[in-house]
C-alpha cells in the first residue's frame, strides 16, 4: 500500500461513509433465511400484513403504517370479491343490466390510476402505488356493504329493504370517503385539498351508486 | 412606430394624464385598468396594434408572457411539462366555474379568469362529473316516470355510462380542437386580434359545461315544461359565455363567416344538451296525473291536461 501513502484528503471535504466487516459467514444466512421457512410462515406473514391494514381501514386514524408498507393484495381481492358479488344482476337485455365483471374492475383500478395521477399532478408527495394502496384499502367499507345488501336482498326486495340498503350504503360511502381522505390529505399542498378529496368522493359515489342499484334477478 | 412606443410607455405614465392628453380616449370608471386600456386600444387604433402590443409585452401580460415562458418549458416526456397545466389552486376553480355560470357582459372569460394559466383540472373533472351525473339522473328519472307500473322492472342500464362518456369527452376535446384548427386557418388569413390556444379553448369549453350538473339533477323532475325551460336557461348562460369568448376572434373576419362561426358554437352547444336530453332522460307520459272526476249532474269537469 505504499501508493497510498501519497493520497490525502483536504480537511474541509466531510467524508462521509460506513465500512462493516462482514463477520464470518453469518449475514448472507440471515438475509436469505426466508427461502428455508415453512411455506406457512411466509403465507401467515404476508396475510398479517394484509389483514393489519384492514384493520387501520376500520379504525382510520393516521398512522404511517398504511402508507410505509403499501401492497396491492388487499385491494385486489376487495376489487375481485366486489365484482363478483356484483354479478348475477337482472337484465332485461344484455344492454341494460348492471355492470359486468370487466366493467367493475376497469372503473375501481382505472378510477384509482386517476385519481393518483391527479393528486401527483396537483403537487401531492405521495408515491404512486401508496395511493394505489389506500384507495385500494378503502374499498372494504364497500365490500360490507354489498355484502348486507346481497343477505337483504335474499329476504325480500321491497321498500323496507331499499331503505335499509340505502342506509348501509350512505353510511359505508361515507366511511370510505372519510378514511381514505384522512391518509391521503396530509400529502397534499394546503390549498388544493379539496382539489384532490372530490375525485375521491366521485370515485366512492360511483362504486355506492352500483352497489345501491344492484337488483338480483 | 412612434405612437406605438408611446402606447406602450403608457402603462407606466399616470393613466389619466395621458387620457386627459389623448383626446379621442373615453374615461370609464374601471374595475381592472389592465382591461380596459387594452379594449380600447382595440376599438380606437387599427388591429394590428394589440396583437403587436401583446407581442412587446404590456403591464400585466408582460409578467404573465414570462411566467409562461419559465413554466412551459419542461420537455413534453417529462412530468414537470404535465404538472404545469394544474397548476391551479382551490380558490382559482371556484372562480373559474363562477365565472362561468353568472357570465359578466362585456368580459371575456378566457381574459378575465384564465389569465395564460389554462388548467386541466376543470375540464377533465367537470366532464367527469357531468357524465355521471346524466347516467344517475337519467336512471333516477326513468326509475320515478316507470315506478306505478306492474310490467317495470328497474335495471341500472349501466351501458349509458359508456356511452354518456364518450359523447361527453368527444365533444368537450374534439369540438375545441376543430374550432382552434378553424381558428388558426383563419388567422393566416386575416390578421385577428385576438387568439386562443388550444388549452384556452379545451378551458372555455371544459368550465362552460359545469351548468349542465344542476341541470341534469333537476332533469328528475318528470315534466316536459320545466326540463325545456331548463335546457333554455342553461343553453344561454353557458351559450353566452361562449360567444362572449368567441366572438371578439372572429369578429375582424368577414361578417358572414363570423356569424357562422358563432352560431354553428351555440347549435353544436344546444345539440348536446337536447340530445342528452332525450337519451338519457325518457319522456314523461303525462304532465300532470289527470283524473277526470265523473260527474254528476251531468257537467263535465275539465282538469288539467297537456
Amino acid at each position: 500500500f505504499t501508493g497510498l501513502a501519497d493520497v490525502s484528503i483536504s480537511e474541509d471535504i466531510p467524508v462521509e461513509g460506513e465500512i462493516t466487516v462482514p463477520v464470518g459467514s453469518h449475514s448472507p444466512d440471515e438475509d436469505y433465511s426466508t427461502l428455508d421457512e415453512p411455506v406457512r410462515d411466509t403465507i401467515m406473514r404476508d396475510l398479517k400484513a394484509v389483514g393489519k391494514k384492514f384493520v387501520h381501514v376500520l379504525y382510520p386514524k393516521k398512522s404511517s403504517a398504511l402508507l410505509r408498507d403499501w401492497d396491492l393484495w388487499g385491494p385486489l381481492v376487495l376489487c375481485v370479491s366486489l365484482a363478483l358479488m356484483l354479478q348475477g344482476g337482472s337484465a332485461d337485455s344484455k344492454d341494460d343490466g348492471g355492470p359486468q365483471f370487466a366493467e367493475v374492475f376497469v372503473i375501481i383500478w382505472f378510477g384509482a390510476v386517476v385519481i393518483t395521477l391527479n393528486s401527483k399532478l396537483l403537487g401531492g408527495t405521495i408515491s404512486f402505488f401508496q395511493s394505489l394502496c389506500v384507495l385500494g384499502y378503502c374499498v372494504l367499507p364497500l365490500t360490507v356493504a354489498m355484502l348486507v345488501c346481497r343477505l337483504v336482498l335474499l329476504a325480500g326486495s321491497g321498500t323496507i329493504s331499499f331503505i335499509i340498503r340505502l342506509v348501509v350504503v350512505v353510511a359505508m360511502f361515507g366511511w370510505s370517503t372519510l378514511a381514505s381522505t384522512a391518509f391521503l390529505a396530509d400529502s397534499q399542498p394546503p390549498n388544493r385539498k379539496a382539489l384532490v378529496v372530490y375525485p375521491i368522493f366521485l370515485f366512492y359515489f360511483v362504486i355506492s351508486w352500483m352497489i345501491l342499484t344492484f337488483t338480483p334477478q | 412606430i412612434a405612437s406605438l412606443v408611446m402606447y406602450l410607455f403608457s402603462e407606466f405614465d399616470d393613466a389619466a394624464n395621458l387620457l386627459a392628453a389623448n383626446p379621442d380616449a373615453t374615461t370609464i370608471s374601471i374595475d381592472e385598468p389592465v382591461e380596459i386600456p387594452k379594449n380600447q386600444r382595440s376599438r380606437l387604433q387599427e388591429p394590428g396594434r394589440e396583437e403587436d402590443d401583446e407581442l412587446l409585452g404590456t403591464d400585466d401580460s408582460d409578467k404573465t408572457e414570462l411566467l409562461a415562458g419559465q413554466k412551459k418549458s419542461a420537455p413534453f416526456w417529462t412530468f414537470e411539462y404535465y404538472q404545469t397545466f394544474f397548476d391551479v389552486d382551490t380558490y382559482q376553480v371556484l372562480d373559474r366555474i363562477k365565472g362561468s355560470v353568472f357570465p359578466v357582459p362585456g368580459k371575456n372569460f378566457v381574459r378575465l379568469y384564465i389569465r395564460s394559466n389554462p388548467d386541466l383540472y376543470g375540464p377533465f373533472w367537470i366532464c367527469a362529473t357531468l357524465v355521471f351525473t346524466i347516467a344517475v339522473s337519467g336512471n333516477l328519472s326513468n326509475f320515478f316516470i316507470h315506478l306505478g307500473k306492474p310490467t317495470y322492472h328497474y335495471v341500472p342500464e349501466f351501458r349509458k355510462v359508456s356511452i354518456a362518456a364518450t359523447t361527453i369527452y368527444a365533444y368537450a376535446w374534439l369540438v375545441p380542437l376543430a374550432l382552434w384548427g378553424f381558428l388558426m386557418w383563419r388567422n393566416s388569413k386575416v390578421m385577428n386580434i385576438v387568439s386562443y390556444s388550444f388549452l384556452e379553448i379545451v378551458c372555455v369549453y371544459g368550465y362552460s359545461l359545469f351548468i349542465y350538473i344542476p341541470t341534469a339533477i333537476l332533469w328528475i323532475i318528470p315534466q316536459k315544461v320545466v326540463r325545456w325551460v331548463l335546457v333554455m336557461f342553461s343553453l344561454c348562460l353557458s351559450g353566452s359565455v361562449l360567444v362572449m369568448t368567441f366572438w371578439p376572434a372572429v369578429r375582424d373576419d368577414n361578417r358572414r363567416i363570423a356569424l357562422a362561426t358563432v352560431g354553428t358554437i351555440v347549435l353544436l352547444h344546444a345539440l348536446l344538451s337536447v340530445g342528452c336530453l332525450a337519451y338519457f332522460f325518457d319522456a314523461p307520459e303525462l304532465d300532470f296525473p289527470a283524473p277526470i272526476i265523473p260527474a254528476h249532474n251531468g257537467t263535465t269537469v275539465i282538469t288539467k291536461s297537456q
